[in-house]
């Protein structure tokens, strides 16, 4: 079950930390912050890799700025 | 085509209006009793949930620029409002932010035509079974809808809010954070508005110039909404011509075709260099005869957008007008979301060193590179409009931007810095 990462934008600041925890499906941008490293992250929705739910989850709760949301799948928007 | 119930009981019938002229019949700053006259009075309380069907039939799209099928919106915020053990009634909001500097599109039908927008707002609000309703308008509008609203009993319910003076004041989220007292500034779209908006309600926000269709469909019909444009492009749009002198506001048909507008404003397609169609977020293309219609190839049409076409003139560069396009769209981030607050500030510096001759062969591919990081990464569509123009301006202007990497500039002047 894999489903993506939400960024509010309106809160995200760059801190990197996701960038750090999930290395693999993000870098960094110009300005430090989060983008998909395959370039098909829309809107803030980054999709999540099979393997990289835990990861994940523990961005979400990690992120000071409080900006990352997991959506599940299906409901996706 | 079904054309589910026809018209609403017309209580004093007067013949629907012929031809592409509908939204300004009582003429000028008409008042209620000659815009009863003009269009005849409705019988609001027969509008039933129903009636959405006839917006579905009748093919209207968003007046406010992303032409989005209307009935969709109105049916995500019906079916929203009727779920749940504790449904909350859905909220109406009539949008005439019009942040779009050269847009007088909203400003001319709410000062005009007042009471066919708030027949509008009655009749979306009647079809989500809802009260719940407001009006958010710009300072300058403000007096004539207040006197509007003074000038019948049936639409005190309808709650005035001014709009601030920005470019991203009427995005739908932006309206909801300014109604409920907050900045008007976009919210991030964990929930959609329909679901969730004004302080949790599922929230319907329609432009202005959208309900005022809303309301002459409720009056006339399907069949008469579809007589004038054409199937992909049914109905009439209100369209700013702007840039040739005195800026216009003309109704014109669904479908309409370029050339045609500008003649009807007296202005040559075959004298002009390139056109901005859509507002800062459109699209720039050379005078060809497309048609302005939000479905269709890119080939032969271009989305009409906000409905402003922004004519340049033959001795403005194309380059040193997107640039200036650019900085101001820069400006009006609302500096919340990092890519647009960095990214359409960095796309600027780069159009700006292009448009003063820079002859260094990167920067295209530089603003290419920005557009692709940049673009869908924001709370709104702030930075995916202004990557959209800007690329458009590559593409019209591909040969002003040949000519000033030689250093050179095809123009005899400089823009209008």
């Amino acid at each position: 079950m894999t489903g993506s990462l939400h960024i509010d934008w309106t809160r995200c600041d760059g801190r990197g930390l996701c960038t750090e925890l999930l290395a693999t499906l993000l870098t960094r941008d110009d300005w430090g912050y989060p983008i998909s490293r395959r370039g098909d992250g829309i809107r803030g929705e980054v999709p999540i890799a099979p393997g990289h739910e835990e990861a994940a989850r523990e961005a979400v709760i990690l992120c000071p700025k409080l900006a990352l949301t997991l959506r599940p799948p299906a409901k996706s928007s | 085509m079904t054309t589910p119930s026809a018209a609403l009981r017309n209580v004093h019938p007067v013949p629907p209006p012929a031809g592409a002229a509908r939204l300004f019949l009582a003429g000028s700053r008409a008042g209620y009793s000659q815009h009863l006259q003009a269009y005849g009075s409705i019988d609001v309380g027969a509008v039933a949930p129903g009636f959405l069907d006839v917006v579905e039939a009748s093919g209207l799209t968003g007046r406010g620029g992303a032409a989005f099928a209307s009935w969709r919106k109105m049916a995500a915020a019906a079916q929203a409002g009727g779920r749940g053990l504790f449904s909350a009634r859905p909220v109406v909001i009539a949008n005439g932010a019009e942040g779009e500097p050269l847009s007088h599109k909203d400003a001319a039908l709410l000062a005009h035509a007042p009471h066919v927008v708030l027949d509008g707002v009655l009749v979306a609000a009647a079809a989500l079974q809802t009260s719940h309703a407001y009006i958010y308008v710009t300072a300058e509008t403000m007096p004539s809808v207040q006197s509007a609203l003074a000038e019948r009993t049936d639409a005190r319910h309808i709650r005035p809010v001014e709009a601030d003076d920005t470019f991203i004041s009427g995005e739908a989220s932006a309206v909801v954070n300014k109604i409920q007292g907050g900045p008007s500034l976009p919210l991030d779209k964990l929930r959609r508005l329909s679901d969730a908006g004004l302080r949790g309600r599922p929230t319907l926000v329609l432009n202005v110039e959208t309900l005022a269709h809303i309301g002459l469909l409720a009056r006339f019909g399907v069949d008469w909404f579809r007589s004038v444009g054409t199937a992909r492009d049914p109905g009439t749009r209100l369209v700013t011509v702007a840039g040739a002198g005195t800026d216009q506001v003309l109704e014109v048909p669904g479908d309409a075709s370029l050339h045609g507008i500008l003649r009807s404003s007296g202005i040559h397609p075959e004298e002009l260099s390139a056109v901005l169609v859509g507002g800062y977020h459109g699209r720039w293309v050379r005078p060809l005869d497309y048609r302005l219609s939000p479905a269709g190839s890119p080939e032969t049409l271009v989305r009409p957008g906000v409905g402003v076409i922004y004519v340049l003139s033959p001795d403005q560069c194309g380059l040193a007008v997107t640039a200036q396009i650019t900085e101001y769209l820069a400006g009006q981030s609302a500096r919340q979301c990092g890519p647009c607050m960095f990214g359409l500030r960095a796309m600027a510096d780069v159009l700006n060193r292009l448009a003063d001759g820079e002859r260094d062969p990167r920067l295209v591919a530089e603003l290419e590179r920005l557009g692709r990081i940049v673009s869908g990464r924001g709370s709104c569509h702030h930075p995916d409009g202004t990557v959209r123009m800007v690329s458009s301006a590559l593409e019209t202007f591909s040969d002003d931007v040949r000519e000033h990497l030689i250093g050179r500039c095809t123009r005899i002047q400089r823009g209008t810095r």
